[in-house]
């Protein structure tokens, strides 16, 4: 089959590789039709994310088609048309247990800080992700959702990440109605995080960022208040002057590791890896903050420590939460506010990239070419029925 | 002093509700991972749930030493070997925590980048490094940007060799 084959930072193309196997009772084989291009995917890509081994295939948001399945797999039978959430979820542990699927204990066993997540190195697992022909998914029973018949791929390929972790970004951020909340960052998700803080009754919406054409994506999309960092001099300075100097209620960092911004966590995060990434957003979050206020956090970051101002963060009082999206709880509440017409999450989808255009592809999102916000791979067997 | 090993495997006979007052105030409401997680406070009986089935491990597969086993399923792509596999087996002693891990996991990965170059080259693949590095796609959105990266890097290369040549140079009159 062809898939996506990660050679070193900034170097990826398309090879022939063996076609998954059933490793596991409760696996199956899903032939891919859309695999996106995550933000997440560009720490990997430029070799950010420790023990991402030569030959790997990417990808976390995958829908498809149910080839094959293990046998104790009772949900799917082939044939079905299956969304697959990022996290590799076994439904049994004591975490699953507690809707915690983003913290699976039996998916990976070469990390306990981290589930299991397709395509996103071995120390998310070692799986090999979506970008490809076909993709072996583990616990079929679990993390797997049939697409409903009105819903098209690109919808369901939104649910399997973007949206769910919008969503947590701004349900963990505790909105309480007329909270001011700030996200950095106008990527995907943080687009997504700033649309679903009005469902949670924002009273304002800020995102910043120093993409313009993302920003007056976000302006009109979300809708929210827009603003390019470079322009508007010390953010957070800025933060406390348009909050009629209070701060935001609620700091939303949807950036991670690959900020820009501030020359040292650049320059320690990341050109030289000796940090968990550039913590730049998170440095903006925790000072832009009230007093009493919250950071949710859903930007990634390696997993060594970062520069942030934690001194600040107690001194004023300030909760912080974060995870990977615990996408299989989402689904539910998620699928019906796009049947409701409340969400149309493909709206962010602008380009289809063949997959064997994979290498452009990712070096459009990442170099922010062609006014790219969100682009979803199409393997070439995606048609076929 | 308290016993240590007890201490590891959480397991010590401590009674906390001998404590005078201990959760007198204790609010569930006030979780502050709620509700992103429906409590039930089964942690506190540890790795004790009914397993799925385990997978059986047909390649080498290494894992955290802040577990005591393998994950009941897992990936079996790209099994550690070479000098980067070395390397790895060597930072899976370390505990996540500790930079001893990842670190070397990161020096893997920038070795390993040379072991598929050299394992290309020795299967008889020539890799389009002009492709893989997405410059089609830049060529075709950023082609200003492009020329100047192409142009620094070629300067810094030409720059590079003359310094090389004339310390050669300088090398060889003083023998």
């Amino acid at each position: 089959m062809l898939a996506m084959n990660y050679r070193g930072p900034r170097r990826v193309r398309v090879d022939q590789k063996p076609e998954p196997q059933i490793k596991h009772p409760q696996d199956a084989i899903v032939r891919v039709t859309r695999a996106c291009i995550c933000g997440s995917d560009l720490h990997l890509y430029n070799g950010s994310v420790p023990d991402t081994r030569i030959g790997s295939t990417f990808g976390h948001e995958t829908v498809g088609y149910v080839e094959e399945v293990g046998p104790e797999v009772q949900n799917l039978k082939p044939g079905d048309h299956v969304l697959v959430p990022f996290n590799i979820a076994c439904g049994k542990c004591v975490f699953c247990r507690q809707q915690l699927y983003g913290n699976c204990h039996e998916s990976n066993p070469q990390a306990t800080a981290v589930g299991g997540i397709f395509g996103y190195s071995h120390t998310a697992g070692g799986y090999d992700g979506g970008q490809a022909e076909y993709v072996r998914v583990p616990y079929a029973d679990v993390g797997p959702m049939k697409v409903p018949e009105w819903m098209d791929d690109d919808t369901a390929v939104m649910l399997t990440d973007v949206t769910p972790t919008g969503y947590q970004a701004a349900e963990m951020g505790g909105i309480q109605k007329g909270d001011t909340v700030c996200v950095f960052g106008a990527g995907p998700v943080g687009i997504m995080a700033a649309r679903c803080a009005w469902l949670f009754g924002a009273g304002r919406v800020i995102v910043i960022d120093h993409i313009d054409y993302r920003l007056e994506f976000a302006k009109n999309w979300c809708p929210a208040e827009v603003y390019n960092y470079e322009e508007i001099g010390d953010v957070v300075q800025f933060m406390k002057e348009t909050t009629d100097w209070i701060g935001a209620d609620v700091c939303i960092d949807a950036v991670g590791a690959e900020a820009t911004g501030r020359v040292g966590q650049t320059l320690l995060g990341k050109k030289m890896h000796l940090l968990a990434g550039a913590a730049t957003a998170l440095q903006w979050a925790i000072n832009s903050a009230r007093k009493g206020g919250v950071i949710s956090i859903v930007g990634v970051y390696g997993p060594v420590g970062a520069l942030v101002p934690i001194g600040n963060m107690v001194n004023k009082g300030l909760t912080m939460r974060g995870n990977q999206a615990s996408v299989k709880r989402h689904l539910p509440k998620l699928v019906e506010h796009i049947e409701n017409g409340i969400l149309s999450p493909k709206d962010l989808i602008t380009h289809h990239i063949p997959l064997e255009d994979i290498a452009d592809g990712y070096k459009m999102f990442s170099a922010k070419l062609d006014g790219m916000i969100k682009p979803v791979v199409v393997p070439p067997r995606a048609t076929a029925h | 002093m308290q016993n240590l090993e007890q201490g590891k495997q959480n397991k010590t006979n401590f009674d906390p509700s001998l404590v005078t007052g201990w959760g007198v105030d204790a609010d569930p409401n006030n979780d502050p991972t709620y509700p992103m997680k429906r409590h039930t406070g089964m942690e506190h009986d540890g790795y004790s749930w009914d397993r799925p089935p385990q997978q059986e491990a047909e390649v080498e597969v290494l894992h955290s030493s802040e577990r005591p086993n393998l994950a009941a399923t897992f990936g079996e792509t790209i099994p550690p070997a070479g000098v980067s596999g070395m390397i790895r087996r060597a930072a899976f002693t370390f505990s996540e925590n500790s930079y001893g891990h990842w670190l070397p996991l990161m020096l893997a990965d920038r070795v390993q980048m040379v072991e598929g170059m050299v394992t290309d080259l020795a299967t008889g693949k020539v890799p389009n490094l002009w492709k893989e590095l997405g410059y089609n796609a830049e060529w075709k959105y950023n082609r200003k940007g492009l020329i100047t990266k192409l142009a620094i890097f070629g300067g810094l290369a030409v720059g590079l060799g003359m310094l090389l040549s004339r310390s050669k140079d300088s090398t060889s009159s003083n023998n």
